[in-house]
């Protein structure tokens, strides 16, 4: 412990040089972006559909992909990174999925009526919880401690008509001088969804609930301890795009935090959080009519984990100085059955009972050293072990690695710069950045995990090295009178780029599979991600936004990388008089030409659909009731988007009502 | 440089945690295997009965003047590859002869013919015991109206003996022995003999090959290859990687290879037979269109 002190003593010395110019507020960090989720802010009032799934909501992001797999759980994807290269937390929580399929990123354990809204960080900027590669998500809460004091219920109610989705919410909330909870509860359920033309989408539906509590104490003026828990459990999910859906995905997400604000003097803030999470997550296939051989795939993950975070300022140095460290569980079992009932039942482990110990300490530094410039300079390094805890697994592993050992450590850095200038409307800036990751539990010790899109088994490969990127950024814009433009551009140059390389000496396990893949690093990728943001205040009530991406992946063969975003656009005409509010959008992509066949993507017509919304605020004595009535899709077009599993086609015309009353 | 160097210890007090509570372990493994290995040492040399730890005794019978006991690790006798212990016991002193030299000879009574089949020398497992090892291949199992018989022959002190006595050998549930005639018309017996606790691992495989040169003579056939290819039928056929086929280190022992099986459950492990020259004997390479060998075993865990 006192090295970690004396370590974070020594960052902050070192840190603690320069001018006099003391600035309090911070300029938002231009690469960061932070977007409303969910319905504990009052900002969500200002939304076009409040009962929005947290998916929706992240959708928004110009960073953030979702890649489909049916109408829940959507994977998120920062810059074109899927999660085993990014890091999404919750409140600095890590959370990991127990699926080995990626049907369950963490996004999809909480609701909206948890949320009060996601910071997206780009690249090396989202590495205080964790070394990444692609970013970060930080999923936030509303701060229960600033609400006001009394009593506060919430109710949601919503309906959309494509599925037959019911929405159904509550909250309680109560705050006094030094008490506090907030609770809530959400229930969705959603049959099948029908694509463009009613074309029914069979085992698309989902049925969700989830809980949540948090409490706080103050212990004195500026003491504050919180306690939370998420409980969330899905049934009966659809995932039309995979050959299984699951059964149940439930997750308890606890947590107990310690936080000192303000300090007097230079520090500034100190929270402190230790936390416990446990994931079980059932895939079914009973439901499917055909199967060639029935199996069950149940996978477990439980995490324990602690941080320590440090707000200070020095002058004109405004520092943060993170220590973090988990230990992760995971393990995941396939057990098929032979139709002869009288014969042994085939089992393996796919992932074979995986400890991850993880202990990181993050520093970061913004000198504001004029009235216009800043520097940023952030550095993460962690300690990350693996072990192989099931014999049982090792040896199946020790199949394909007959020395592998069942342990391994790695040490994992990350440096950043950033540069930042703002001066009378015109804002920018960039940055150069390494960083590193560790492989995930299933790019590191996977067991034969068929992968539908390919049609590949995986198996996972120990002696993978690190990955490494080196990151460029740049970005600049310009407001002047009622116009605003914001051009941002990332380029990442990752050695050792890991992704599954055919094997054809390794016959498939899985019925029907095309062949084996190992985990293998590629000698480099690269990824160019590029987004522009528009905004034009009309008049008082009517603004424009509008918005492109475009992202550019290739190999160290200059092969295309998987779910690189083709030319996206989105455009909405936003109005808002007095207590109504409304919007008329369009959305599409190009055509996505740059796909690789080889990682089992294939050519994505382009598409444009078209959604309106109209929403009304009404005051009731005290209570306000907002209702948001809309249409998506408006045109019913049948299409798929180049992050649509197995070219999923997306929902047809679906009318929506939101209501919430308070 | 400071920073650099706090790091590094840092991640070194990481270290420390993760091995102390590694060396904890590791103690108290050994200490385990020490108090173990102390145990075992002092019975086999005060307690020779212990000899038999793991064994099971098959039957026993008798001449005039000793009782011939059969060891083995399940206690039974059964068609293929059986790893096989005896001992003599003197009726008079009731003591165990250490001093026997033993042979043996396993018969098949048909209802037109008699046959042997593979079988070993018999060795002494330990200088000092009373138990004498060997293995026998029975080549067909028993019915109603065909038995096995083994004749034990032996000499104590110049002094020759025999005993004689119809044995147990029920068929076996899954098929561990190929008798064949292979394409150079030779008839060769290959059996299955380890794993016999297979795992999902690579399994050290054993297997031996021999050939019926007459009905009474079985001569272990010396540097071929028994190629392996194990498969699941249950579910898409599929096989395994990095199997080695089985070959002989030296001229004269069992064949010995790597087996690999990916998952619990029933394997069926197709064989081709190849003489010195790779030539296939027996057995054809599983396709899509071949879904097994001719010539295969099984194993079910």
């Amino acid at each position: 412990m006192k090295t970690i002190f004396s370590f974070l003593f020594t960052g902050f010395i070192a840190f603690s040089y320069g001018q006099e110019i003391q600035k309090d507020t911070l300029p938002a960090n231009e690469l960061s972006e932070v977007i409303v989720v969910g319905t504990k802010t009052p900002l969500h009032e200002k939304q076009f559909k409040t009962l929005a799934s947290v998916d929706e909501f992240l959708q928004k992001s110009n960073k953030i992909d979702l890649i489909k797999r049916g109408a829940y759980a959507w994977e998120p994807l920062i810059n074109g990174m899927a999660t085993e290269r990014t890091v999404i937390t919750i409140e600095g929580m890590r959370i990991f999925g127990a699926c080995t399929d990626k049907m369950d990123p963490i996004t999809s354990y909480v609701e909206v009526s948890n949320l009060a809204e996601a910071t997206v960080s780009s690249g090396q900027q989202g590495t205080s919880h964790g070394n990444t590669i692609g970013g970060a998500i930080d999923l936030r809460r509303r701060d229960g401690s600033v609400q006001k004091p009394g009593l506060d219920i919430a109710l949601l109610t919503g309906y959309e008509s494509n599925n037959n989705q019911k929405i159904a919410g509550a909250g309680i909330n109560y705050k006094n001088e030094t008490f506090y909870i907030n609770t809530d509860v959400m229930f969705r359920d959603a049959d099948n969804y029908k694509a463009g033309n009613s074309k029914e989408i069979s085992f698309s539906q989902f049925t969700k609930m989830n809980l949540s509590a948090t409490s706080g104490y103050k212990l004195s003026e500026n003491k504050l301890i919180e306690g939370s828990v998420i409980y969330d459990k899905a049934t009966d999910v659809g995932y039309p795009s995979l050959p299984m859906d699951v059964s149940l995905a439930e997750a308890l997400i606890t947590s107990l935090k310690y936080e000192v604000k303000p300090l007097g003097g230079k520090i500034r803030s100190w929270e402190s959080k230790i936390y416990f999470n446990t994931i079980t997550h059932t895939m079914d296939d009973t439901k499917r009519p055909f199967v060639p051989i029935h199996m069950d795939m149940p996978g477990w993950s439980d995490t324990y984990g602690f941080y320590s975070n440090v707000k200070a300022h020095f002058n004109d140095h405004h520092l943060s100085g993170n220590i973090n460290g988990f230990y992760n569980r995971s393990v995941a079992e396939m057990t098929m059955y032979p139709a002869d009932p009288n014969e042994n039942l085939m089992f393996m482990y796919t992932w074979p009972d995986v400890r991850t110990l993880y202990s990181g300490i993050h520093l970061e530094d913004h000198w504001q050293y004029n009235s216009n410039s800043a520097l940023t300079f952030a550095t993460t390094l962690g300690y990350h072990g693996n072990e192989v805890a099931s014999e049982f697994g090792l040896q199946s592993l020790q199949i394909f690695y007959p020395e592998m050992s069942s342990t391994k450590s790695r040490f994992l850095k990350s440096f950043s710069t950033n540069y930042s200038y703002e001066n009378n409307g015109l804002i920018s800036g960039g940055g150069v950045a390494f960083g590193e990751r560790a492989p995930s539990v299933s790019e590191g010790y996977g067991f034969y995990l068929y992968n539908s899109f390919d049609g590949f088994d995986y198996i996972g490969n120990p002696n993978l090295k690190n990955e490494q990127s080196l990151e460029a950024n740049v970005y600049i814009g310009k407001t002047y009178k009622k116009w605003s433009a914001k051009v941002t551009s990332s380029y990442f140059h990752i050695k050792n780029y890991i992704i599954g390389i055919p094997d054809p000496n390794v016959a498939p396990m899985t019925i029907g599979a095309n062949g084996i893949k190992i985990y293998a690093a590629l000698d480099y990728a690269s990824i160019w991600s590029n987004d522009l943001t528009l905004k034009c205040t009309l008049n008082d009530h009517f603004t424009w936004t509008s918005k492109l991406q475009y992202y550019l992946g290739k190999d160290n063969d200059n092969g295309n990388l998987p779910f690189m975003s083709p030319l996206s656009y989105a455009s909405s005409l936003g109005h808002s008089q007095n207590k109504w509010n409304g919007m008329l959008s369009v959305k599409g992509n190009a055509t996505q030409t740059n796909f690789n066949p080889t990682y089992g993507e294939d050519r994505t017509p382009s598409f444009a659909i078209l959604d309106a919304s109209i929403g009304r605020k009404f005051n009731w004595n005290a209570n306000r009731i907002q209702v948001n009535a809309g249409v998506e899709n408006m045109l019913d077009a049948y299409y798929s988007t180049f992050t649509d599993w197995n070219n999923l086609p997306r929902m047809g015309r679906n009318f929506f009502l939101n209501i919430s009353f308070r | 440089m400071n920073n650099f160097i706090q790091a590094a210890s840092l991640h070194l007090l990481f270290k420390l945690q993760m091995k102390t509570s590694l060396n904890y372990f590791v103690a108290v493994i050994a200490m385990v295997f020490t108090f173990a290995s102390c145990s075992s040492d002092d019975n086999n040399t005060t307690n020779p009965t212990n000899e038999l730890d793991g064994l099971v005794k098959i039957q026993q019978f008798d001449n005039d003047s000793h009782t011939i006991e059969l060891y083995s690790k399940n206690g039974l006798l059964q068609q293929g590859y059986n790893d096989i212990n005896i001992r003599i016991k003197d009726k008079q002193s009731a003591a165990y002869v250490k001093n026997a030299t033993i042979t043996w000879k396993p018969l098949m009574h048909m209802t037109m013919m008699t046959h042997a089949c593979p079988y070993s020398a018999l060795t002494k497992t330990n200088a000092a015991g009373t138990l004498y090892n060997g293995f026998i291949v029975f080549t067909m199992p028993q019915n109603t109206t065909e038995y096995w018989d083994l004749e034990i022959n032996y000499i104590i002190d110049g002094v020759n003996y025999t005993a004689i006595s119809q044995i147990d050998v029920p068929a076996s549930a899954k098929r561990t022995l190929n008798t064949f005639t292979g394409t150079d018309g030779t008839k060769y017996v290959v059996a299955y003999i380890e794993p016999t606790a297979p795992k999902v691992a690579v399994n050290d495989l054993k297997v031996g090959v021999w050939k019926m040169e007459n009905m009474m003579n079985f001569p272990m056939v010396n540097g071929y290859t028994v190629k392996i290819d194990p498969r699941m039928p249950s579910m898409g056929n599929h096989t395994s990687p990095n199997n080695v086929n089985a070959v002989q280190a030296n001229p004269g022992e069992l064949y010995t290879g790597k087996l690999s099986l990916t998952m619990t459950g029933y394997w069926k492990i197709n064989l081709q037979l190849a003489n010195t020259s790779g030539e296939i004997l027996k057995g054809e390479t599983v396709t899509d269109a071949v879904e097994a060998s001719s010539i295969f075993f099984e194993i079910e865990f």
